[in-house]
């Protein structure tokens, strides 16, 4: 695999690397016939995030070399990856041409960077070959869709403050699309302050939801994708469904499309966490009630991996909901994360590897094999 | 009990985001007692606070453009509320455009001070930002807790230096000790020391004035060179310098020999007072 960027692209380039290390630890790239992909996850696997740089997006775009035919999907640590393009301030001012290419005879992940004044900034990063780190997901399939500038997303959560984990976003009476903070079922609800935006249906370029559909989902996970969407002035999309389904962020343009998969909180109501319930105690307990009660095969969304060296997809069996009780991300006491729903990824395996018990596939993979 | 309140200047606004995030400054928590002139910010003398204390009183009318109370009781027209002043600043940070501002007393899971800010855009109806803070309400029985301190029988008073210029010596003070001596005469002299084992520094500051009433009620015997002194927590000196947004139209401060120091800042329709007790 070889490739160039040259020019604004390099910024574009880097700020996504920024958007994805919001999300997951190692960066997956895969050198498709469409364009560069690449993709990470988080590590409670309840965020997804691709972005898919289309040829005309490079200078030169080579996916493989002919002999080899496929060409090797590798994975880097975001930390690496992200390191090369740290300041965007300098990626503007000095990078004029940025050369991505993969060597597997020294199994290295070559970034040259040519700046101004002949210099030549090369970054050697060890990769692992891996499988395709596919999320099962179809923005078809979602019933709702809230589409707007990013500039007016970025406002619209400006309120809240960057340490804000979780946040709320529905439709409200009189059409009004509403972000609420979230309280997590530890925090102190006496001591929390509660905050809530409400903007105009007229602001949104799409709308399409009923009121009282809302969905609770990671609030810093999607400021990553919202950052990037908002330094290329694009509008985004939310596609959700009901809570407790994965959420759909995506962005497009004609180069390159980016797409966040988030999990959403199973309850998630808009309107139960409005103050007018008399002998509620924190809005919140009902939540940690009902996640442990609910039927987990439901919302699987795809099937299970393959484990390859080193990959950090583990395999899950769709298992009777006593196995999945005992996950050892339902242990009270950890992060808020843990608590969403587990996405299970897709794999792009052969027919004759798939694993004995066939499993329920709620939707088909949209994005097709890798 | 019942309170509303509305800000419709951004004048007003800036000036009272100005006060709020000054009073977060100075306490993690701290009462609100609203009477219907009045709104005073409290910080009562307790052992948890260090023995600190600080009354901060604004009249509404200068700030608010619609301002309604009803107190606990006719005879008891007022309003004690324990609040996190901090929460309070982050509200008003979202209205730095705003269209209004309505503050008002509610009752969600908890009673809480819920901050309404509309904010303009470019369709027809308006944005509007919800806080909302939750506030401990103060039984009756408990404001005797909340009083106004009165002025210590002083032995100097004089107007204080430059603040911001007291701040930055205090700051560069605070990494070589942990308490700092401040002490002033009736000539308008005010000097900062700290004394450690390997070294001493004093500033000192002339010329600064001392207030009408100080050589009324000092006492007659007093040379008016004498200094008086007190050892304070240099940390809690600075909270107080740093805090300060605005430059205050007077700024002076009562010392009591050894037992504690009273600062006074007024600025146009604010004020507040600062105590901070001598150490041992």
């Amino acid at each position: 695999m070889k490739c160039l960027v040259t020019g604004g692209n390099v910024r574009v380039l880097g700020k996504a690397a920024h958007s994805l290390s919001r999300i997951g630890d190692e960066l997956y790239l895969e050198p498709l016939e469409d364009g560069l992909s690449l993709r990470t996850v988080n590590a409670s696997r309840s965020a997804f995030a691709c972005f898919l740089f289309a040829p005309l997006f490079f200078q030169h775009y080579q996916a493989s070399r002919p002999p080899q035919g496929q060409p090797p999907r590798c994975k880097v640590l975001m930390k690496s990856f992200l390191s090369v393009f740290r300041s965007l301030a300098a990626l503007e001012k000095t990078v004029e041409r940025c050369c991505i290419a993969l060597s597997t005879e020294n199994s290295r992940l070559v970034i040259q960077l040519h700046c101004k004044h002949g210099v030549t900034k090369t970054h050697n990063l060890s990769f692992q070959e891996c499988e395709s780190l596919q999320a099962v997901f179809d923005p078809a399939l979602c019933p709702h869709l809230l589409r707007a500038p990013a500039r007016v997303l970025v406002e619209a959560v400006s309120p809240f403050s960057p340490a804000l984990s979780e946040v709320t976003l529905g439709v409200s009476r009189g059409r009004r699309v509403v972000f609420r903070s979230y309280l997590e079922e530890d925090t102190d609800a006496a001591r929390a302050m509660m905050t809530e935006m409400s903007l105009s249906e007229e602001e949104f370029q799409q709308l399409q939801a009923q009121e009282g559909a809302s969905i609770t989902f990671c609030l810093k996970e999607f400021r990553g994708l919202l950052s990037f969407a908002e330094s290329a002035n694009l509008l985004l999309n939310i596609h959700f469904d009901v809570p407790g389904r994965p959420a759909i962020f995506s962005i497009e343009d004609s180069l390159l499309d980016g797409h966040f998969v988030l999990a959403t909180l199973s309850q998630s109501d808009l309107c139960s966490q409005e103050p007018c319930r008399p002998g509620q105690g924190t809005h919140s307990t009902t939540h940690l009630d009902d996640f442990a009660n609910d039927d987990i095969d439901s919302y699987m969304i795809a099937m299970e991996t393959t484990v390859s060296e080193g990959a950090a997809v583990t395999p899950r069996t769709p298992s009777p909901v006593s196995e999945e009780e005992a996950e050892p991300n339902v242990v009270p006491g950890t992060p808020p994360l843990k608590k969403f729903r587990s996405l299970f990824f897709g794999s792009v395996l052969a027919p004759t590897e798939s694993p004995s018990e066939p499993n329920p596939v709620l939707a088909e993979d949209s994005e097709g094999e890798g | 009990m019942r309170f509303r309140a509305k800000i419709v200047d951004l004048g007003c606004l800036n000036h009272f985001t100005r006060v709020s995030n000054t009073i977060s400054k100075l306490a993690k928590t701290c009462t609100l007692r609203l009477s219907p002139d009045k709104l005073y910010f409290i910080l009562s003398d307790k052992v948890a606070n260090g023995g600190v204390s600080m009354w901060c009183e604004l009249g509404q009318g200068n700030f608010f453009d619609e301002f309604q109370m009803e107190g606990v009781a006719a005879d008891h027209n007022e309003i004690y509320l324990e609040l996190t002043p901090e929460n309070l600043s982050r509200a008003l940070k979202t209205a730095q455009n705003a269209k209004t501002v309505k503050i008002k007393l509610t009752n969600k899971h908890c009673p809480c001070l819920t901050v309404a800010v509309e904010l303009p855009s470019l369709s027809s109806s308006s944005r509007i930002v919800t806080h909302d803070i939750p506030v401990g309400v103060i039984p009756r029985k408990l404001w005797t807790d909340f009083r106004e301190p009165t002025v210590p029988d002083f032995d100097v008073s004089i107007y204080l230096p430059v603040l911001k210029t007291m701040k930055s010596v205090v700051e560069r003070m605070k990494n070589l000790s942990s308490h700092v001596i401040i002490e002033a005469n009736l000539k308008g002299e005010m000097n900062l020391k700290i004394e450690t084992d390997l070294v001493c520094i004093t500033t000192h500051f002339k010329d600064l004035g001392n207030p009408p009433w100080a050589s009324e009620d000092a006492s007659q015997d007093r040379d008016s060179e004498n200094m008086a002194e007190a050892r304070i927590d240099i940390k809690k000196l600075l909270q107080f310098l740093a805090g300060q947004q605005v430059n205050p139209t007077k700024a002076l401060c009562n010392i009591v020999h050894n037992r504690i120091v009273h600062f006074i800042l007024l600025h146009e329709d604010v004020s507040l007072q600062y105590f901070i007790p001598a150490l041992s």
